[in-house]
């Protein structure tokens, strides 16, 4: 990068925060995405909004590409750019306000989620989006994803949360939308584009969300499937049976293992899949709810059915199952995984899918997720220095996309599409989804200058 | 260096809000994933050695929260560590390093002569002088750091003073083997006194070898990987004299080193020496029941700071904590992020001060914070770096080795 323009970006943030030496573009060149790569020209870390709006002026008059950046956990590709420059948000990471009578919070893009989680329920609220990543993901990063989490089932998504957004745009114009009402009809909804736009039409600088009351109670319980199946087909049925757990997530056989072999929490190595189920709620209810599904597991042969005794027995076994795509790692150098998603009551005929593909291309495939959701991460264990089964493995989520479509699902729930789901976007959204898509980036950014190369 | 390890961080980033440094500058080349994507930068020719790379990976203290963040078995850390200790192996020993780590170190007789100026220096009321006169900021920063780190030394090392062997207090339950600690010998004697005497008090005959030597662990930092192999050799032919049970220590460093003597030496008689190891509190724990029997009440508030060498190193947690319940009346406060390292980290305290400082402080401000009056740890580089830390900003919270409160406890 031309070092009198870096030296102008210097005097911006100052030159303590702001990197172009080659050691540390080379680690801000990737994210948690495997199999992509590319290098920056220079990395920022800005310390006020006011900071963040010159940058993309300066930026802007230059023609020079911006990519924001949290803590790059996303698994799309999304935080990387190829010679521009990398906004790295971890300094702009104050909680700003915690509105009770309005049940809000407002927070800075690069505040860690699980940061808010811990203090909101200090005061007995509740934000329930919890990606596996909460301890290191930042809110930012959440809503430019539209993040999902564990407890996706009954709270929904990132989105479902977001009430307001300071966003500076590409031409370093500040745009706000939305804020602490809870109706709002004035003009285009602007708050649903913004979230999960990738970093691609604006930069958040300020994120408003919405809190609610923390449940009274929860019980965790785990259930063991010796046949993967059944695991499945109970997920339908408890969902049928119109209880709405909290949490409703599967791990099969491999993924237990890896798991287990990490966090040591006594999960059973001997049966094909277990469900991890949390309902939480008003304790009367969520004692129904859990005999509930104990009946249901128990008649989709369930083989044994444990409820946690204590609150850390609980919070072991939700912790463990967040380690899930990191443990898988244990077992080969390289992870792919994938995301695609179907309506929940496809998740028995998704993972019969799975399952061939894996067969059908001598691949190991270990399947864990948001059941729930309907929202399988099938993640191929590989090595990248096998180029034949690298070829393989993407073969096979080839045609696990292709079914997922076809079962009127989607190729990613909530990781994105970014560069690394780029081509199988127009299979899902068509020509016509493309041109809408195109002529709202072209509205936002019309010199493409954030994040460009993402998504189409 | 193995490649695969390097390869096998598949880069999640679950590490990151372990990593100290990475919580102090938010920086990706201060934090785990990537320091490992730097060393496999280097291997794959992407990067050179250069002074910038060796200085980013200078900051890592090696303290091991990251293996115990990473689900995916990765140890930042130990390949930084790895790295270092290869490189420096190849740049060959420097003339203090050989001096220090092949002649000084290896001989407990001659590091505790090394030692004599040091006390007398405090004892002729040289030191009180030098500190109010303020003498030593004409001299290089780093002695000027280690001087203020200095406690005041013991009369004698308690390796001098300490029989070779304690008989077990009543019936004899069996026999251990100590492992003393060259600074815990040379700086905290009277806590290693306080771990034999529990030792023998829960029947333990303790034989405490005269002719033991270093652990090797500032060995492997210095990057002499020969001189650590050696002193292995010697303490494992030492022990090997002995029927012992366990292998005892109460210094968090040297237990995770003798850990890995069957690591590094591919023996059985290292592999047997290793497994025989214990830390203090693991013994300990074996003996709630007696212990509960004979600790007498303490009416204070205690909390504990894990060492990184016995919760990330030894995996190391419940023990120490289920004994410090044990004590009548003692309230037991968990300490935020307890396991969090305290920046001493060996010589990384004198190395990189700044960055040293910032987690102590950020250490001492969860002591403050748990309001406790007792501080515990079991570690000598904890114990130094904190009693500093303490003095200078909270001098009313009293340190001590985790042997000692629980000494303290069946004395009063
Ligand atoms: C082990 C693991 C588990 C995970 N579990 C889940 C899960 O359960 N559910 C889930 O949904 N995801 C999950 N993820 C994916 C990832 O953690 C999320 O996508 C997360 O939101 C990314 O946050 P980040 O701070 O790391 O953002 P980054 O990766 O740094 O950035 C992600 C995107 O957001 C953009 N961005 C960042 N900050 C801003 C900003 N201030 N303004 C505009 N754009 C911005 C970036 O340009 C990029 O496109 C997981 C990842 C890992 C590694
Ligand atoms: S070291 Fe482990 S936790 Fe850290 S990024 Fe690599 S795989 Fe993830
Ligand atoms: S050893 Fe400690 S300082 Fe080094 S990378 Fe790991 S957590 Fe960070």
């Amino acid at each position: 990068m031309n070092p009198s323009f870096t030296q102008e970006l210097a005097s911006i943030v100052g030159q303590q925060y702001i990197l172009t030496d080659r050691e540390s573009l080379a680690v801000y060149g990737y994210d948690s995405t495997p199999e992509i790569e590319s290098l920056p020209g220079a990395v920022l870390l800005p310390g006020s909004t006011d900071e963040v709006v010159r940058i993309m002026k300066l930026c802007h008059e230059a023609g020079v590409t911006v990519t924001p950046r949290g803590s790059g956990t996303n698994l799309s590709g999304g935080s990387l750019s190829a010679g521009g420059v990398v906004v790295q948000t971890s300094r702009l990471n104050r909680l700003l306000e915690i509105d009770e009578e309005n049940l809000t919070a407002t927070v800075e893009p690069g505040l860690i989620t699980s940061t808010l989680h811990r203090e909101v329920e200090s005061r007995g609220l509740f934000y329930p989006p919890d990606p596996g990543s909460m301890n290191i993901s930042t809110m930012g990063g959440n809503v430019a994803e539209n993040s999902g989490g564990l407890r996706g089932l009954k709270y929904g998504v990132t989105a479902d949360y977001v009430m307001g957004l300071e966003t500076v745009l590409a031409d370093g114009d500040m745009l706000r939308t939305g804020g602490k009402v809870v109706k709002d009809v004035a003009g285009y909804s602007l708050n649903p584009l913004l979230v999960s736009s990738e970093g691609t039409l604006g930069f958040f600088t300020g994120i408003t969300v919405k809190l609610i009351p923390k449940p009274q109670g929860k019980i965790t319980m785990l259930a063991h499937f010796p046949v993967l199946q059944d695991a499945a087909l109970a997920v339908s049925a408890i969902i049928a049976a119109k209880v709405i757990p909290a949490t409703l997530e599967f791990l099969d056989k491999v993924t237990i293992k890896c798991v287990e072999d990490y966090a040591h929490v006594g999960l059973p190595l001997d049966v094909d899949a277990v469900l991890l189920i949390e309902v939480d709620g008003h304790p009367v209810v969520i004692a129904e709810e859990a005999a509930a599904v104990a009946e249901i597991c128990k008649k989709h042969r369930s083989s044994f059915f444990q409820t946690a005794q204590t609150a850390a027995e609980a919070l072991k076994l939700t912790e463990a199952r967040r380690t899930a795509l990191s443990a898988l790692a244990r077992l080969k150098p390289t992870t792919i995984l994938e995301d695609a998603t179907v309506p929940r009551s496809c998740i028995a005929a998704m993972l019969k899918v799975i399952q061939d593909s894996a067969q059908k291309y001598n691949v190991v495939i270990g399947t864990f997720g948001h059941a729930g959701d309907g929202n399988l991460h099938p993640t191929c264990l590989t090595d990248e220095r096998d180029h034949d089964e690298i070829k393989r493995a993407h073969a096979a989520f080839e045609e696990i996309f292709d079914a997922a479509i076809a079962m009127g699902g989607t190729i990613t729930g909530e990781h994105g599409v970014g560069l690394a789901k780029k081509k199988y976007l127009p299979k899902l959204v068509g020509e016509t989804g493309i041109r809408v898509m195109r002529g709202i980036k072209q509205a936002f950014d019309p010199k493409g200058i954030l994040n460009p190369g993402k998504i189409f | 260096m193995d490649y695969v390890k390097l390869i096998n961080c598949m880069r999640c980033g679950m590490c990151l809000p372990a990593c100290p440094t990475y919580k102090e500058t938010f920086l990706e080349t201060a934090s785990p994933r990537g320091r490992v994507a730097l060393i496999r930068k280097l291997q794959e020719g992407e990067l050179d050695q250069s002074e910038r790379l060796l200085e980013f990976l200078s900051l890592c203290l090696d303290c091991q929260a990251c293996a115990s963040a990473c689900p995916c078995g990765v140890n930042a850390g130990e390949l930084v560590a790895e790295f270092t200790c290869e490189k420096k192996s190849a740049d060959g020993l420097g003339f203090m390093e050989d001096l220090i780590l092949r002649k000084l170190v290896p001989h407990p007789d001659r590091l505790e002569t090394s030692m004599v100026p040091m006390r007398l220096y405090q004892n002729s009321g040289l030191q009180k002088l030098v500190r109010t006169l303020g003498v030593l900021k004409m001299f290089p920063k780093p002695l000027e750091r280690m001087e203020g780190l200095l406690p005041s030394l013991p009369s004698r090392s308690l390796r001098q003073e300490i029989s070779e062997v304690t008989p077990a207090v009543g019936t004899e339950r069996g026999t251990v083997g100590f492992f003393l600690g060259c600074v815990m010998s040379l700086i905290f004697s009277d806590a290693s006194r306080a771990t034999i005497k529990l030792l023998s008090v829960l029947g333990y005959k303790v034989i405490t070898p005269r002719n033991q030597v270093c652990c090797g662990a500032p060995n492997m930092l210095g990057g002499d990987l020969e001189g650590l192999k050696e002193a292995a050799r010697t303490n494992i032919d030492i022990f090997g004299g002995y029927m012992v049970d366990f292998i005892v220590t109460d210094c968090g460093g040297c237990g995770a080193e003798l850990k890995k003597y069957g690591h590094h030496i591919e023996e059985e008689a290292a592999s047997e020496f290793s497994t025989k190891v214990r830390d203090i509190s693991q013994v300990l724990a074996l003996h709630i029941e007696e212990l509960q029997a004979k600790l007498k009440p303490l009416h204070q508030k205690v909390t504990y700071h894990d060492p990184c060498h016995i919760a990330h190193c030894q995996g190391i947690r419940k023990e120490p904590r289920d004994l410090l319940k044990l004590v009548p009346g003692l309230e037991y406060k968990e300490l935020d992020t307890a396991d969090a390292c305290c920046g001493s980290a060996g010589t990384y305290n004198i190395a990189k001060p700044e960055m040293s400082d910032k987690i102590l402080h950020r250490k001492l401000d969860t002591v403050r914070a748990s309001g406790a009056e007792i501080l515990v740890t079991s570690n000598p580089g904890c114990l130094l770096q904190l009693k500093k830390g303490l003095a200078d900003q909270l001098p009313h919270v009293k340190l001590m080795h985790l042997t000692e409160i629980l000494a303290q406890s069946m004395e009063n």
